[in-house]
């Protein structure tokens, strides 16, 4: 029993890691995707940003993570150049294939939900003289938020899955700490299961405070009691 | 540049210092892992969505929770959790009979296997929402004309379910398709594997990722047109 306890804290004392590595991805995906979905409707940017998702979509996230830890490092203006400091953390490069990887398939989530704004409304935006910002802020944003947070909410719990992969370039995630236990005890089952409750416990934690998000941006008529 | 004795076309090429083959071998091993496990994924899930559709309380218990479990756990526990976890199993079981530890399994049936449990989680997901697709009154009006059974699956029920699955599958596929390079953590010398050696043996990491790259891309663009081919082949009855 003492070793359940021990393994169970040191998986627990590594969540902040897996939570640092997620939420920055959420943040930094996020803002590239809603650059690219703006990049997307002018017509000499919408080239770039297909190429982009098309590339990161296409890809498997393990080996994004191994181009830029391992692939991106051997080359000349990298490794001599200004940022190896920070390509040179496991951490930090896990963070940047994740956000990239992670920015393709929110930019579809929210193209979906942008062409499922109604023209209508956008026109009676224009006929009351809102100008472009006010349009996006007032129009087209708190709708899209909501055509866009169910989609966009399976793509945060892909996202804290994703995480593991971190370990394989040796972050020291949940994951990453998990094998090390396995390392030296050879204790994989029990060891494996008490990761995967651990991880269990974050999906279920964030699809339940998804669920009271959606709820609370419900539209006023179809909020349930 | 690290090491420059070959050039580009001669590393990635076929010839005899060329890692071409290797690579290409290691795409048609992704494709079958891939394969191996959807087809694992529709067995699994198609029985997964008729237990979340069956009266018994303990069976829809057993298949949403084994949805939620596979589906909130990263692939990658699981992969490392088969592919470790089943010789310790097996020895566990062994031992119980009196037998020697039989060793490990076979990388690539643990691989594929363990993608595919976790592809039968989402497809069930699919194959429940297709099943809503057809109106009971359809299934009557088939009887009615007296359709045997297999006539009315091949000839109502699979053309709308198939419809509606479709788009979803597709997805499902890619994601098969890209898990399938956790599966190099076992050693099977599939595309990430090979990539892996070569960039570690080479010595030239970026061009071996960016090669493996490009493989997955023909491999996921591919499928994709084909999918979309099916698609519309599909809808080829119905109106826009």
């Amino acid at each position: 029993m003492d070793f359940f306890a021990t393994t169970a804290l040191g998986l627990i004392a590594a969540i902040p890691v897996t939570l640092l590595l997620f939420v920055a991805s959420a943040i930094g995906s996020s803002l590239i995707a809603g650059g690219l979905v703006a990049a997307q409707q002018s017509r000499i940017t919408r080239p770039i940003a297909q190429a982009w998702i098309f590339v990161f979509r296409g890809t498997p996230l393990l080996l994004q993570i191994f181009m830029v830890y391992y692939g991106l490092a051997a080359l000349g203006p990298i490794r001599h150049g200004w940022l190896w400091p920070a390509f040179r953390e496991p951490l930090f490069c896990a963070w940047l294939a994740m956000t990239c990887c992670c920015s393709a398939y929110i930019a579809e989530v929210l193209r979906g939900a942008l062409t499922a704004i109604p023209k209508g409304q956008i026109e009676a935006a224009l006929a009351c003289g809102m100008g472009r910002w006010t349009r996006l802020r007032r129009v087209i944003m708190p709708q899209m938020l909501r055509l866009a947070l169910p989609s966009y909410g399976n793509e945060l719990v892909m996202m804290i899955k994703s995480t593991s992969l971190a370990s394989s370039i040796t972050v020291l995630d949940v994951t990453g700490v998990a094998s090390q236990v396995i390392a030296h005890s050879y204790r994989t089952l029990e060891v494996f299961c008490l990761a995967a409750a651990v991880y269990l416990c974050m999906t279920a934690a964030l699809t339940a405070l998804l669920r009271r998000i959606e709820r609370s941006l419900a539209p006023a008529g179809s909020r349930r009691a | 540049m690290i090491d420059t004795d070959l050039s580009l076309a001669a590393l990635i090429g076929f010839g005899p210092d060329g890692w071409g083959w290797a690579l290409m071998s290691g795409a048609v091993l992704t494709l079958a892992v891939a394969l191996a496990a959807m087809a694992i994924g529709s067995v699994l899930g198609g029985v997964l969505a008729a237990m979340q559709a069956s009266r018994r309380p303990w069976l829809v218990w057993i298949a949403a929770t084994y949805g939620l479990v596979l589906r909130g756990v990263p692939e990658l526990l699981v992969v490392l959790l088969l592919y470790f976890g089943t010789p310790e199993l097996m020895a566990a079981v062994a031992s119980l009979f009196g037998l020697p530890a039989p060793g490990s399994p076979p990388a690539f049936l643990t691989g594929s296997i363990a993608i595919g449990l976790v592809s039968a989680a989402y497809q069930a997901e699919v194959f429940r929402g297709g099943m809503l697709a057809v109106p009971h009154g359809q299934i009557e009006a088939a009887m009615a004309a007296g359709m045997g059974p297999a006539t009315r699956l091949r000839r109502v029920i699979l053309p709308q379910v198939l419809h509606h699955v479709l788009p979803p599958l597709g997805n499902i596929w890619q994601f098969n398709l890209k898990d399938s390079a956790l599966v190099s953590i076992t050693g099977l010398a599939e595309l990430m594997r090979v990539s892996l050696v070569a960039a570690g043996s080479t010595r030239r990491p970026f061009v071996f990722f960016a090669a493996a790259m490009v493989l997955y891309l023909i491999m996921t663009s591919a499928s994709s047109a084909l999918f979309r081919l099916l698609e519309r082949r599909g809808a080829r009855w119905s109106k826009r």
